[in-house]
């Protein structure tokens, strides 16, 4: 499987919301961060910032949940909500396990990650690369070196 | 044409609101943010209204572009009357509430009156409530914050709020949005204080219209990676503004001491920026912001072990390092975050507290002054006690509290000359002597000493004079020591960061500290597409002008003349005592700074005096005060809780 999917490294997320602007720009033609499809969950009272998103799953439990078939993979592995078909019913938005089927205030229905034709906008504008384009075993690749490199330094530091 | 955005006009002392549109016409005249804000109050306040009084009025506005994914778009501005100079009083603030406030459905509040007990005003999605605020009275800006969100139920609202040294009053109180993010100058959070005013919350989910948005995102990713990728920026990114130190200091131009010296020598070497980096937890942004020029910061050893803040900034290592001869990040960590829980403005505060330990050194305050408090230079639990005491205004603090001129009645007329401002304003822990253009933008600033209104940073670079005609449009000479020319580089630069601030656009991604960063002409397509509205380079700039003049008649209003534009005397007297050669034995010149000053008011049309022609105003379009609030009596009820 190559297919490329949002990767997402909170550590490098600033929280600057540039994702979720121009998402809901892109998609809908406004700015309105409470309609985008990637969400950066942010206190800077606790000290965190972690960009959520649509992880494009195999088996995905929102489309296995809908009732009126509104979803469709295109031939990207992209799960897409066809928004003539959707009932807003947000059966999705409860199966999803990660809570990042959002729901539009204005039109009652949900908000998923469609990977913009292959070109995501928010990816584009992520200026550290807290957000990337890339397939899952290069995320998992990237994931591994950046633990692996935790644990080294922790050695480090112990050792000192 | 999509602006249809909103302003509300709230009466506290009433409690009634009144909602309108904001005609394009004005947007056209003078955009947004800092702009409009000073259209309406140079047209409402009366001149003899009281800073502090009920008819001073507060203005909030998000900036044009505010909320737009480019150049740090994301910035509020705050202005009333200032308690410190009895002139404009104006702060731009980042952070993450210009966007909600657009979001909240207004792009403007403007608030006047005195509510008769602590309130906040929440606006949420097109609606105004004034709730009591009785039970948040005496947080700090962090607790009030999070108990606004608790108690609206809603994470993502973003408050302005103000802390203990507004609520009482302290002149140059500030006013906060998360951590670190403030309206810090001008002692707006004085102003808010006396109305009883303890935040304004906003939150929402309304759609902002855009005009074109497929050519906006694709000219916001070109220009924003163009102004990421100057060398600027991207140390910037990494080291934030204490970078500025590392050159100020080597140099010579950050006020040591009280501005006794120029800089700390050798001694300051542990305030490098790179001495910032081992409290470093991760760099952090405003909203629309690709810059991140903020650190996450955490104390991990030692005394202060386990504070996990925002900052400090490059200012901050004056106020809380050299200004008072500490050379200690770990220090101004801390004395920056209790400033930021204070509410107070740490540049102000810095430098006022300079000033207090000089006059202690010279005898003018004594221990029986501080309660056996000895103000000598390096005494840390002074600093941060007597910074204290002038929130809590309690003994000396309460004197220091009321600002440089007040303050002199009771330390004797002569230790004025010790007090580095202009208009009253204190100045920022930078020492201009040795460089004319910035001497001459801190003493003609319409809020009074201060480097964001009109510094010319890339001055210091010495560039050719062809590149230098070519940002200008006028021959500029290139030695920063020189005065010729420098009154029309300043006069650019007001223009410039007026229309930034109107835009609601961050000065670090135009040109300030790097001659490649955006400037006029990139922000036009930025305005085409978001609003619609068409404006040429030279559109543009007379919009910059006609805000500049409307806030320097307001001052003439006030009182202010030529006689307010210079800068400290001590510049004029005494000769700088360190640094590079080129900066070591600088003081200014008389003649030659008010031929400077000169050139500078006939670049702007204004008389010897200072004063704008009529000719002037004709030609910006400006017409008397108006009073053209909107009657309140027409006004809906707000929701009241």
């Amino acid at each position: 499987m190559s297919e490329k999917i949002l990767a997402v490294f909170p550590e490098l997320c600033t929280g600057c919301r540039d994702c979720e602007i121009v998402c809901s720009l892109r998609h809908l033609g406004v700015i309105n961060p409470e309609r985008s499809r990637i969400r950066v969950l942010r206190d800077v009272f606790e000290g965190f910032e972690l960009p959520l998103v649509c992880l494009q799953c195999e088996d995905a439990p929102c489309m296995n949940s809908c009732r009126v078939e509104a979803f469709f993979v295109d031939e990207r592995n992209a799960k897409i909500i066809d928004y003539e078909k959707c009932i807003a019913c947000r059966r999705c938005i409860i199966a999803c396990p990660f809570g990042v089927n959002f729901l539009d205030p204005v039109t009652k229905k949900p908000l998923k990650c469609d990977l913009c034709e292959g070109d995501p906008e928010c990816v584009k504008f992520c200026s550290t690369g807290a957000v990337r384009y890339m397939t899952a075993e290069e995320y998992n690749r990237e994931k591994v070196k950046l633990s692996s490199e935790k644990y080294i330094e922790a050695i480090k530091q112990e050792e000192r | 044409m999509v602006l249809k955005r909103k302003v509300a006009f709230v009466d506290l002392t009433k409690e009634k609101a009144v909602v309108e549109e904001i005609p394009v016409e004005l947007r056209k005249m003078h955009l947004g943010g800092r702009g409009l804000n000073w259209y309406y109050l140079y047209n409402n306040i009366p001149p003899d209204a009281d800073p502090l009084g009920e008819e001073n009025i507060l203005a909030v506005g998000s900036g044009l572009l505010s909320g737009f994914p480019a150049l740090g778009a994301g910035r509020a501005q705050i202005s009333a009357k200032s308690p410190i100079t009895g002139g404009v009083g104006d702060s731009n603030m980042g952070g993450a509430f210009a966007p909600q406030l657009k979001y909240a459905g207004f792009d403007h509040i403007i608030v006047k009156g005195r509510a008769k007990r602590p309130v906040y005003i929440l606006v949420k999605d097109g609606e105004i409530e004034i709730r009591g605020a009785e039970h948040l009275w005496g947080m700090d800006t962090h607790e009030t914050q999070k108990a606004i969100r608790e108690e609206i139920e809603d994470d993502r609202a973003e408050s302005m709020v103000i802390g203990r040294a507004g609520e009482n009053r302290v002149v140059f109180a500030n006013v906060m949005n998360g951590i670190k993010n403030s309206g810090g100058r001008s002692g707006l959070g004085a102003v808010m204080g006396s109305k009883n005013l303890k935040a304004i919350a906003a939150s929402g989910s309304i759609d902002v219209e855009v005009h074109d948005p497929e050519n906006l995102l694709r000219y916001a990713l070109e220009v924003d990676e163009r102004a990421r990728s100057t060398k600027w920026a991207k140390t910037l990114g990494r080291l934030g503004t204490p970078l500025l130190y590392d050159v100020s200091y080597t140099t010579g131009f950050i006020g040591t001491m009280n501005w006794q010296y120029n800089t700390p020598g050798e001694d300051g070497s542990p305030l490098e920026a790179e001495n910032l980096e081992k409290f470093g937890v991760k760099m952090v942004a405003c909203i629309g912001c690709s810059v991140h020029c903020r650190h996450r910061v955490k104390i991990r050893e030692g005394k202060n072990a386990g504070l996990t803040t925002e900052g400090p900034e490059y200012a901050a290592a004056g106020a809380f390092g050299t200004g008072v001869g500490i050379y200690d990040w770990e220090f101004v960590i801390k004395g920056n975050a209790e400033c930021n829980r204070w509410g107070v403005d740490i540049i102000s505060m810095g430098t006022t507290v300079a000033w207090a330990f000089e006059l202690f050194q010279r005898g003018y305050i004594t221990e029986k002054d501080t309660f056996g408090l000895k103000l000598e230079w390096g005494n840390e639990e002074a600093v941060l006690e007597l910074a204290r005491m002038i929130v809590e205004r309690e003994g000396i603090g309460n004197i220091l509290a009321e600002g440089f001129r007040k303050a002199a009645e009771h330390f004797g007329e002569e230790t004025l000359y010790y007090a580095n401002q202009t208009k009253n304003h204190p100045n920022l822990l930078t020492d201009e002597r040795g460089i004319p253009s910035f001497a001459l933008g801190i003493a003609t600033s319409t809020r009074g000493a201060d480097h964001l209104r009109s510094r010319p940073g890339i001055d210091l670079f010495q560039l050719p004079e062809d590149v230098l005609e070519s940002i200008y449009g006028h021959k500029i000479v290139s030695d920063f020591t020189a005065y010729e020319t420098k009154g029309i580089m300043v006069w650019w630069h007001e223009l410039l960061y007026n229309i930034v601030d109107s835009l609601g656009i961050c000065k670090f991604q135009t040109v300030f500290n790097s001659a490649n960063s955006p400037k006029f002409e990139d922000y036009i397509p930025l305005i085409k597409y978001a609003t619609g509205i068409e404006l040429t380079k030279q559109q543009l700039m007379e919009i910059g002008e006609r805000n500049y003049t409307i806030e320097r008649l307001f001052n003439v209003m006030n009182g202010f003349s030529r006689k307010d534009d210079y800068p400290p005397e001590r510049y004029f007297r005494e000769e700088t005592k360190r640094g590079l050669p080129f900066m070591k034995g600088r003081k200014l010149d008389r003649e030659r700074y008010e031929r400077m000053l000169d050139e500078y008011y006939r670049q702007h049309g204004w008389d010897e005096n200072g004063v704008p022609k009529e000719e002037t105003l004709t030609r910006l379009g400006i017409e008397r005060p108006r009073m053209n609030f909107p009657e309140i009596e027409r006004a809906v009820d707000v929701r009241k809780r």
